[in-house]
């Protein structure tokens, strides 16, 4: 970790300890003396938020596997009973269902402050990496858990996930039926979904570990995007930042149990209450919220195989987003045409979600007039998508001029007051 | 690997025992972690007992001209439908050249020949010996996968642009030969391999 240690055992057992094995001195320098920049809003409490999603789904989940069971004759029925007759399973299922859809509202908060704050940059990029990979083995875990429930979307959607690798030429055949274990999705196709969803949450708990080792080496970003200079621009990450985060903590959890109690079902569909049925399609297929975007770009192709790729590609592209954004100014505070695009960006995205919401020849509210469907609308978003990363990022670096930015972080908060001691001022 | 093999190197230009245990190590792990690891993956292709899947047998006496049910046969949902005469003839008018799949995805004959009704309906299927049943028949059947081409829904019957069947989840049209016409669907629905075991019973698979 970055400086040296700091931490001194005190007795006689912490120093025999700290010789043998220094897991206290580890958990002390990374988040008790870990000198974080002093000027970190609450946009960096997603962190921590984070950390509490995934630890609640290991800890929900691993409960529901003792009572739920990986068969298609019995799986829905499983999951009923989890909801009805389990003792409190009603509140663990409705905690693992809904804790999805919070770990991914929480996930896109730390993505996109990543994107506004350059917390991509150099010598940030393997942390900005780890972070996709994390964020990929997310959405494998969602959809592999979508589909346990066994009812008319797990399958569908299972169904249609699948057939996406059948779009390559060639591998396509063999790869589908190799992942089913059979001709089409089936009890194969259940049991290692089932195996695999257990699997993947301690796969990111360990890419997490590796996350946060790569952030504790050259420290947090921060709102100005300035490296830190000194230790007047730090405090330590306890007791500052362990409370900051656990006031956030506090609040997310509210907006968490707003839904687990009164909401439960809000961010399902309920085509999922049907039990599966291979003979008959639900009018309308779509997936949970947090991948409607991807869905959107998946169908703004005409191409099955250019859809999938597509769609591959945008997540693809934030792998290289590091070296295609050339600007030597991080934070978007001090880039101001950056921060337009930006928002936009922002907007591209939520649009795509509607966009994939929707089905596609249906016109959009207040466009329709002027012939705009959703499928348009959804390949116009596709197109600023993709030219954000690839065209607008690398050609602002050259042609934008940035605004001044303080000489410190310490003087971004502080001023300069730090040269001659504040005056006294009476409160207002 | 390649370093410590060299150090040796170093005091004598004669390979030594010690190059020969390293190389000879490394070569049985590397081959033998391969010979492990496909058990591993070569696991999750179907097993026997799903390759093995029984044929399904389906009772065509009981359909009526213009009626479609739906069997499923190797864990997938077909279409079979005795189409009407219409349907056959607005079928058969269509011209091959200007489809979007111009291959009839039928395993009773030859892979690429050309996607006409002919080729497509149980005109091609095996009649068994000493079965006879009428041309109009054979013709008016059509069997197909139910599974769209394009992401593996289940088109609905009787909608879409031609009549026949129409996939909601993206929008593909399929005519009265189950032929792809408009949409993201790639390939026509396939036709599984079938046999005429009587006059009322046809097998598929």
């Amino acid at each position: 970790m970055s400086g040296p240690s700091t931490y001194e055992p005190k007795t006689g057992f912490t120093r025999w300890l700290d010789s043998r094995l220094p897991v206290v001195r580890l958990g002390w320098d990374s988040f008790v003396d870990f000198p974080t920049p002093r000027n970190l809003n609450y946009w960096y409490t997603f962190g921590g938020i984070l950390t509490v999603c995934l630890m609640i789904q290991i800890i929900t989940g691993i409960v529901l596997a003792m009572h739920y069971v990986p068969h298609i004759d019995h799986a829905f029925a499983s999951v009923q009973r989890i909801d009805r007759d389990v003792n409190y399973g009603w509140l663990i299922r409705s905690i693992h269902a809904v804790g999805a859809s919070m770990f991914f509202l929480a996930v896109y908060m730390h993505i996109f402050r990543g994107l506004y704050y350059g917390s991509y940059k150099a010598p940030r990029e393997l942390l900005w990496i780890l972070g996709v990979v994390i964020y990929l083995l997310m959405m494998a875990a969602a959809f592999l858990g979508y589909v346990l429930p066994w009812g008319q979307m797990s399958y569908w959607g299972a169904m249609v996930i699948t057939n996406l690798l059948g779009a390559f030429p060639l591998i396509g055949g063999p790869i589908t039926e190799w992942l089913w274990g059979g001709f089409s999705v089936g009890n194969a196709t259940l049991n290692r979904f089932f195996s695999l969803h257990y699997l993947i949450p301690f796969l990111i708990a360990g890419v997490v570990g590796l996350h946060v080792w790569a952030l504790h080496v050259p420290g947090n970003n921060n709102p100005t995007g300035i490296d830190v200079k000194s230790n007047r621009d730090t405090l330590p990450f306890h007791p500052y930042y362990t409370s900051k985060d656990g006031f956030a903590i506090v609040l997310f959890m509210v907006i968490f149990a707003f839904f687990v109690f009164y909401w439960p079902d809000a961010l399902g569909h309920s085509d999922n209450f049907i039990p599966a049925d291979p003979l008959v399609t639900p009018a309308l297929i779509v997936p949970e919220w947090y991948l409607l975007p991807f869905y959107a770009i998946l169908r703004a192709v005409p191409d099955k195989l250019g859809g999938v790729l597509l769609m591959f590609g945008a997540i693809g592209v934030l792998f290289i987003l590091p070296w295609l954004d050339t600007s030597k100014v991080r934070s978007m505070r001090y880039r101001p045409l950056a921060r337009w695009f930006f928002g936009f960006f922002v907007l591209a995205c939520l649009g795509l979600g509607w966009a994939g919401a929707a089905l596609p020849d249906d016109p959009v509210p207040g466009l329709g007039a002027v012939g705009v469907d959703f499928l348009m609308m959804g390949r116009v978003l596709t197109v600023y998508y993709f030219a954000y990363f690839l065209v607008i990022l690398p050609i602002l670096g050259f042609v934008e001029k940035p605004a001044s930015r303080p000489a410190s972080i310490e003087e971004s908060v502080l001023g300069n007051s730090s040269q001659s001691a504040p005056a006294a001022v009476p409160a207002e | 690997m390649t370093e410590a093999t060299e150090t040796p190197g170093a005091h004598g230009e004669e390979p030594s025992r010690r190059d020969f245990i390293f190389i000879a190590t490394g070569g049985a792990l590397a081959v033998g972690g391969a010979f492990i690891l496909w058990p591993f993956v070569d696991q999750m292709n179907p097993a026997a007992d799903t390759l093995a899947l029984a044929s399904t047998e389906v009772n065509i006496a009981e359909l009526e001209e213009g009626q479609e049910i739906t069997v499923i046969y190797r864990e997938r949902p077909h279409f079979v439908r005795r189409r009407t005469a219409a349907e056959v003839e607005a079928a058969r008018e269509v011209n091959v050249a200007n489809l979007p799949d111009g291959d009839a995805r039928n395993f009773n004959i030859a892979a690429g020949s050309p996607a006409t009704d002919e080729n497509r309906s149980a005109m091609t299927a095996v009649v068994s010996e000493g079965v006879e049943i009428e041309d109009a028949v054979r013709a008016s059947l059509l069997v197909t996968s139910a599974n769209c081409t394009h992401l593996g829904c289940v088109p609905t019957e009787g909608a879409g642009d031609y009549g026949a069947w129409f996939c909601p989840c993206h929008g593909s049209h399929y005519d009265t030969s189950g032929r792809i016409r408009r949409g993201p669907a790639p390939e026509n629905l396939s036709v599984p391999v079938m046999t005429f075991t009587s006059a009322s019973v046809l097998r598929l698979g």
